[in-house]
């Protein structure tokens, strides 16, 4: 289901070096066709390898500009379906169109945490040498599971 | 100044350690590991230098990059990690180290409940038994919450963030001075002084025209598993909906074989049964939706074939069957002529409707469609295409095509040293192990592999898996630790590369000067005799390994004659990658996955021959040894690759339970 870019959305992430979606895809996909010379639109991103596309959504899901959509893998999905997601701080909102033309919709939570909030050390105490070679982390917050020790039955 | 295609920049960089790869392990490392930095500096002023590379950015990088829809490992104040250690055991068909899974059990709850902390919204249970998702306020699950269980080890989650949560912690704690993104590792360099140890590591940047060459004293090499190794099922478009993420490569276990470091299981593979062609997960549906998997005429086939399953002692006698023999039965259907396979969501919808409110039902069908939308879009793209509603029809199952990993239900991966508080051995018991290498389970360093300072984590610690996400991240920590106490104990020392930067540059490279020298040759920039495309090159890969290495092109089975055509044709794939083709920065990227892909290829190959039976029967047959020999094979395969003379040394080791495994095995109730 590789993802495609809609010429009249897509801005180029206002002719920054990388555009969103080249900084996010994990494997490398998208691509700034600075001059227009691979695509006939300049200043536009385009799928460089819609094969490899895992249909991960990273893409669709960073645009600014809403621009990316997936086009479900033509040697395997019978055309006219779609998967939209709108995705903001705390939530996701999915539109689903069927072949058929029926729709659904659903909103999901994606965070309990205002986005950048994490304070990856706040209220933690810091590590303790004497524990390096010991078994736990530098902290604790009672999940560590100590176990029954008849039950190292080689112990 | 900067580089140019046909000639580089190099930097060259000295760190104490460097974190390889942006997934999950390495997140839980970077969390981890500044505290004891930190701590390492206040108490004795070792000031250690440390750093990230990933080839993607961390925000979408790692099998998790898309996010999951549950926590794989949780194990809750109820369970013992004892029984966690041996739920691994037999799922994968007895031989794993219940060092290492015993370790990540005990370790794992901790890092869900920093999860939870910085956001993750986990499902929870109420006192009615009513099922809410994460974001309502209720206690959490270190403050005693209930999670909602799809399973014994499972915790739902509405995962679509997961990474970029868990990504912002690590990021935030090493601070973006220290990770560079789009930095794809190539290779790792041993000591000039000492070939078992570690130096550096050499890549190049994806974006600009850089190689960078790093020395360190220690690093985690962590940097997923091995997909599209084998030919996948959609050969057009489709190839990139693997089930695992498409982007592992199989770096991590090629790049620790050819530092020497020690594999191990690398003939073990995980050949899931998911919906067809999506993908799309199915553990939700038989656990949480209580759907049966059927065979075309309606049939529950695990029932009907329940039999089978004593051919397979006593593996097959566990109350949950190992993964691999659920599959044996599904294939043994398919062979029958009796598929489809379907999974029956009418049916069980169907049932759930009968008790449950409308506001419930609707809550229900959210909960099957966010299911794939947290973490296997496709597959939701494969239902809208087909007008798939799975409370009006059925979906079918299928087999995929084979994966390698060590964090899913699968277990290759290096060997590594483990806790030293469980009992496991300090001998050796088999022969046959080359002499240079441990004896017992634990050297020293929990997590370092048979390579003095390189360490792995998730995916790449072999013989125990089903750490999945959490336990990934778990380990990570464990293996941070422990490299900061080995860069306190090697202080004084300085790396040295065993080959000159310029030397490694050129290697890098090799496949751009390849395309540089020889692209007018002739007309058409892809058909040349001078160079291989990195496409045709996994292309040829992909053919060999699922005619001759039991793909699904042959029902994933194959014999000792066939493993011999692919030894011949993976040799001379091994030379021609050396005519790799890089046409621009993404090709190279491209170009050095894929001589990854071809090396663990080869490793699995390796295994599979030297292991004379087939012991994950549904995952492949050896049709020349088509039984399980726990006499003979109830025992480690381990191997180590010489990267001068190219070629594979194969041993045995001893397994030993260290948690008593007949607990597993009461007699079934039916």
């Amino acid at each position: 289901m590789p993802t495609f870019v809609r010429t009249e959305k897509c801005d180029g992430c206002k002719g920054q070096d990388k555009t969103a979606c080249m900084y996010i895809c994990p494997h490398d996909l998208m691509k700034l066709d600075k001059d227009g010379s691979e695509t006939g639109h300049a200043m536009k991103a385009f799928n460089q390898e819609p094969e490899q596309c895992w249909e991960c959504y990273s893409c669709v899901k960073i645009c600014p500009q809403n621009a990316i959509e997936v086009r479900h893998y033509a040697d395997v999905v019978p055309l006219g379906g779609s998967v939209q997601p709108l995705r903001g701080t705390d939530s996701i909102m999915w539109t689903i169109k069927f072949r058929n033309g029926s729709m659904k919709r659903f909103k999901f939570p994606i965070r309990t945490t205002p986005e950048g909030s994490i304070d990856c050390y706040g209220g933690k105490p810091a590590a303790d040498m004497a524990n390096i070679t010991k078994v736990g982390f530098f902290n604790q917050m009672n999940g560590y599971r100590a176990g029954n020790p008849a039950e190292l039955i080689r112990k | 100044m900067s580089g140019t295609f046909g000639n580089p920049e190099v930097v060259q960089e000295e760190v104490d350690i460097l974190l390889i790869g942006g997934g999950m392990a390495c997140c839980g490392a970077a969390y981890e590991i500044m505290r004891w930095a930190d701590a390492a500096k206040a108490e004795s002023g070792i000031d250690l230098k440390i750093k990230l590379v990933d080839k993607a950015a961390m925000d979408r990088s790692g099998a998790v990059a898309q996010g999951l829809s549950a926590i794989n490992t949780y194990i809750g104040d109820a369970q013992d990690p004892a029984d966690y250690a041996r739920m691994v055991s037999n799922d994968l068909m007895g031989i794993t180290r219940d060092d290492l899974a015993y370790d990540c059990g005990r370790h794992v709850d901790e890092s869900v409940h920093l999860f939870e902390e910085w956001g993750l919204p986990i499902w929870k249970l109420d006192e009615n038994g009513e099922r809410h998702d994460g974001s309502v306020d209720m206690p959490k699950l270190k403050d005693g919450g209930k999670p909602v269980r799809s399973g014994k080890w499972q915790i739902m989650i509405n995962g679509e963030s997961y990474k970029w949560i868990v990504a912002e912690a690590a990021k935030k704690a090493l601070g973006m001075d220290r990770i560079q993104e789009r930095i794809f590792i190539v290779k790792l360099v041993n000591d000039k002084n000492d070939p078992k140890r570690i130096a550096g590591a050499v890549g190049f940047s994806t974006r600009d025209h850089k190689v960078v060459v790093y020395k360190f004293k220690a690093c985690l090499l962590a940097a997923g598993g091995c997909v599209n190794l084998f030919r996948p099922r959609s050969v057009g478009e489709g190839q990139g909906r693997a089930w695992y993420p498409v982007w592992n490569a199989g770096s991590t276990y090629s790049m620790a074989a050819e530092a020497g470091a020690e594999l191990t299981m690398m003939e073990n593979r995980f050949v899931p049964a998911r919906f067809k062609d999506g993908y799309g997960p199915v553990g939700a549906w038989f656990l949480l939706f209580k759907a049966q998997a059927v065979n075309a005429n309606g049939e529950v086939y695990m029932a009907r074939n329940k039999e089978m399953l004593n051919d397979y002692p006593p593996y097959g006698q566990a109350a949950v069957p190992a993964s691999c023999l659920r599959n044996h039965l599904m294939l043994h259907e398919m062979k029958e002529g009796r598929g489809p396979i379907y999974m029956d969501t009418v049916t069980a919808l169907a049932k759930l409707r009968e008790t449950l409110s409308p506001r419930e039902v609707k809550h229900l069908e959210a909960e099957a469609w966010e299911d794939f939308l947290d973490m296997c879009v496709g597959q939701c793209g494969v239902w809208v295409g087909e007008n798939i509603e799975p409370e009006k029809k059925n979906s079918e199952l299928m087999p995929t095509e084979p994966y390698l990993l060590g964090s899913h239900s699968g277990c290759c991966g290096i060997w590594v040293s483990g806790p030293e508080d469980v009992g496991a051995p300090t001998s050796e018991a088999k022969e046959g192990v080359p002499a240079h290498l441990p004896k017992g389970w634990n050297w020293g360093y929990r997590g370092m592999t048979t390579v003095s300072g390189l360490f792995t984590a998730g995916d790449g610690v072999g013989a125990s898996g089903h750490k999945f996400s959490s336990g990934s991240h778990a380990e990570g920590r464990i293996a941070a630790k422990s490299m900061v106490k080995y860069c306190i104990d090697n202080k004084d020392w300085k790396p040295e590369l065993d080959t000159p930067a310029d030397e490694l540059v050129a290697q890098i490279y090799q496949p751009v000067r390849n395309f540089l020298e020889h692209k007018d040759f002739s007309t058409a920039i892809d058909v040349n005799p001078n160079y291989i495309t990195p496409k045709m090159l996994q292309f040829r890969l992909q053919k060999i390994m699922d005619e001759y290495v039991a793909g699904v092109a042959t029902y994933y089975t194959t014999n000792d004659k066939m493993l011999s055509v692919a030894e011949e044709k993976l040799g001379m794939l091994k030379e021609d990658a050396m005519k790799m083709r890089a046409k621009d920065l993404h090709e190279l990227l491209r170009a050095w996955e894929n001589y990854h892909r071809i090396l663990t290829a080869e490793a699995h190959m390796k295994h599979i021959q030297f292991r004379e039976e087939s012991r994950y029967p549904g995952f492949y047959y050896r049709m020349d040894k088509n039984f399980v020999d726990e006499e003979n094979w109830k025992c480690f395969v381990n191997s180590i690759y010489d990267k001068t003379t190219h070629k594979w040394t194969v041993f045995k080791r001893a397994h030993v339970d260290l948690v008593d495994k007949s607990k597993l095995f009461k007699p079934a109730a039916h």
